[in-house]
């Protein structure tokens, strides 16, 4: 595996036009792999476009490696039909459950990480690899609420899928501080419990504050504890990909590019420390 | 207490919990969960109502904000997603639409309208032949075949003309019956979705060719509806405005 560290924005609609007209100075983009797993159209040819300019990363968000009943086959199809046109630099999706019979809640849903959905996990994510033919990354996701009777820690699930699949890790810094706050558990445990040599790339992006539990919302900058979280990841991690997540409230690309600075001063100061 | 279940259990209760909030499930929760199965619950009817805000968005200011809500919220309690993409959701919005108004027709044909420009918006690519490929073709024998993308509806009501006003910000016209009940084609050409209203006869002649007859047929077929010179003077028309249009992808030969 080459590893690849650069300095990357999630691509949204209202971008398109800065990231055609010039060359936006960011190493990669990322892209939601389901608007683009259609038949044809403006969004393919953009997205061609888009990738004569920047290596692209393929983002998924309904793949479902946690469903009980297997992998959707038309998804897998659609999904591998795009990776053979883009050539991404990554292909990933998320730790979670989002279909179960033919139901498709559209959300990221919570797995609780038992013995049983742990077999589940990696039959549906080597089942995903033979058919794209390349190793995937999986996402940690932010939780909102935790399973009880659960035989391991969300670390530990991830650990073990990479262990038995070979799959690499998409970490979510974000997703680590909501979910610690969430649940309760140390974030730092949980980057000192993660397989370091297969984090591929980094997920930062920023959350709110809801009713009773912090929400991972992506419409706020990256706020100050996630920066942190940040800079111990690196330390662990070394040298990775990172990219900033926004969905919502988006902002001028230059704002998010003076966010992406911040994340190159911080992997900055992390090499002046490790030499 | 929880009680551990099977993931499959486990997955169809929390099914159960999004659609149903007041689904009891087979144990596996806890008080503890409580906010958290709140926040998906939610979270669930937020992201589908959103993508039908967005994907029928000239309906929802032709019906009004609260309205438009309210009927989503009828929708999403009725129609549980069920294809990979949230892009296919709205597929059936317009048939519970026709439910909701049955005394407002151009609600339903406008929100159907939407739906298959939606579609054609990201439909199969497809050339269009030029207008100079006419002169090349044995008339006599030619098959025509259309751009994938397009597709045909019936409609009894000026929602087309309503669909223009708003896509173009303008004060859209009072609903009305037409005086027939015509036809709309919906196409996408380059990468921008198209629509025209046509007569009945156009809609005969396109799927007449679209179910393989020969061009000579439905000349005949016109010849036999308008008589000689005005049948084949309106094949001609018709012809002409549809490689105009970028309806045409191919001329074979029969």
């Amino acid at each position: 595996m080459t590893s690849f560290h650069g300095f990357g924005l999630g691509l949204r609609t209202v971008h398109y036009p800065d990231f055609l007209e010039r060359q936006v100075p960011v190493d990669f983009v990322e892209v939601i792999s389901e608007n683009f797993m259609i038949d044809g159209g403006r969004p393919l040819d953009i997205l061609d476009r888009i990738r004569q300019r920047y290596p692209v990363a393929l983002h998924g968000v309904s793949m479902s490696i946690g469903s009980a009943d297997g992998l959707d086959l038309e998804h897998l199809g659609r999904l591998k039909r795009l990776v053979d046109r883009i050539d991404p630099l990554f292909v990933s999706d998320h730790l979670c459950w989002t279909r179960i019979e033919g139901f498709n809640s559209h959300d990221l849903l919570p797995l609780p990480y038992t013995a049983e959905a742990l077999d589940v996990v990696c039959a549906n994510v080597a089942q995903a690899q033979d058919a794209l033919g390349r190793t995937m990354l999986i996402e940690n996701p932010s939780s909102y609420l935790a399973f009880a009777d659960a035989d391991m820690t969300e670390w530990e699930f991830l650990a073990e899928l990479c262990g038995r699949t070979g799959c690499e890790l998409l970490l979510d810094v974000n997703n680590i501080f909501v979910s610690a706050t969430n649940h309760g558990f140390d974030a730092l445990e949980y980057l000192g419990g993660i397989p370091a040599d297969r984090v591929r790339q980094i997920h930062l992006a920023g959350h709110s504050q809801g009713k009773a539990l912090l929400i991972d919302t992506h419409d706020t900058p990256v706020p100050t504890s996630v920066w942190s979280l940040y800079a111990a990841a690196l330390a662990r991690i070394g040298p990775v990909a990172t990219m900033i997540e926004r969905d919502d409230a988006i902002p001028p690309p230059a704002d998010l590019l003076a966010e992406l600075d911040m994340a190159r001063a911080i992997d900055a100061a992390r090499e002046c420390l490790a030499a | 207490m929880s009680r551990r279940v099977s993931l499959l259990a486990l997955q169809r209760d929390f099914r159960g919990h999004l659609t149903d909030a007041s689904s009891n499930g087979s144990g596996w929760t806890d008080a503890c969960m409580a906010p958290g199965l709140a926040v998906y619950h939610n979270a669930y009817r937020v992201q589908l109502s959103d993508c039908l805000a967005e994907t029928f968005a000239r309906t929802n200011a032709w019906l009004g904000g609260e309205a438009f809500v309210a009927a989503a919220r009828t929708h999403i309690e009725a129609w549980p997603p069920t294809g990979w993409t949230l892009g296919d959701y709205g597929a059936r919005f317009a048939d519970t639409l026709a439910e909701l108004y049955p005394d407002d027709p151009e609600v339903a044909e406008l929100a159907r309208l939407e739906w298959l420009l939606s579609r054609a918006f990201e439909g199969a690519d497809a050339s269009a032949l030029s207008v100079e490929a006419m002169a090349e073709v044995d008339w006599d024998n030619a098959l025509v075949a259309f751009v994938s993308s397009l597709r045909t509806v019936m409609v009894r009501t000026n929602a087309a003309a309503i669909c223009s006003a708003l896509a173009q910000d303008v004060l859209p016209p009072a609903a009305a019956l037409l005086p027939e009940p015509g036809t709309l084609l919906i196409w996408r050409q380059d990468f921008t979705p198209c629509f025209r209203t046509v007569e009945k006869i156009q809609h005969d002649a396109i799927a007449l060719l679209s179910a393989g007859a020969s061009f000579a047929a439905l000349c005949e077929m016109l010849v036999a509806a308008r008589g000689e010179s005005d049948g084949i003077a309106l094949a001609g028309a018709m012809l002409g405005q549809w490689f105009q249009d970028g309806l045409i992808s191919a001329i074979g030969a029969s």
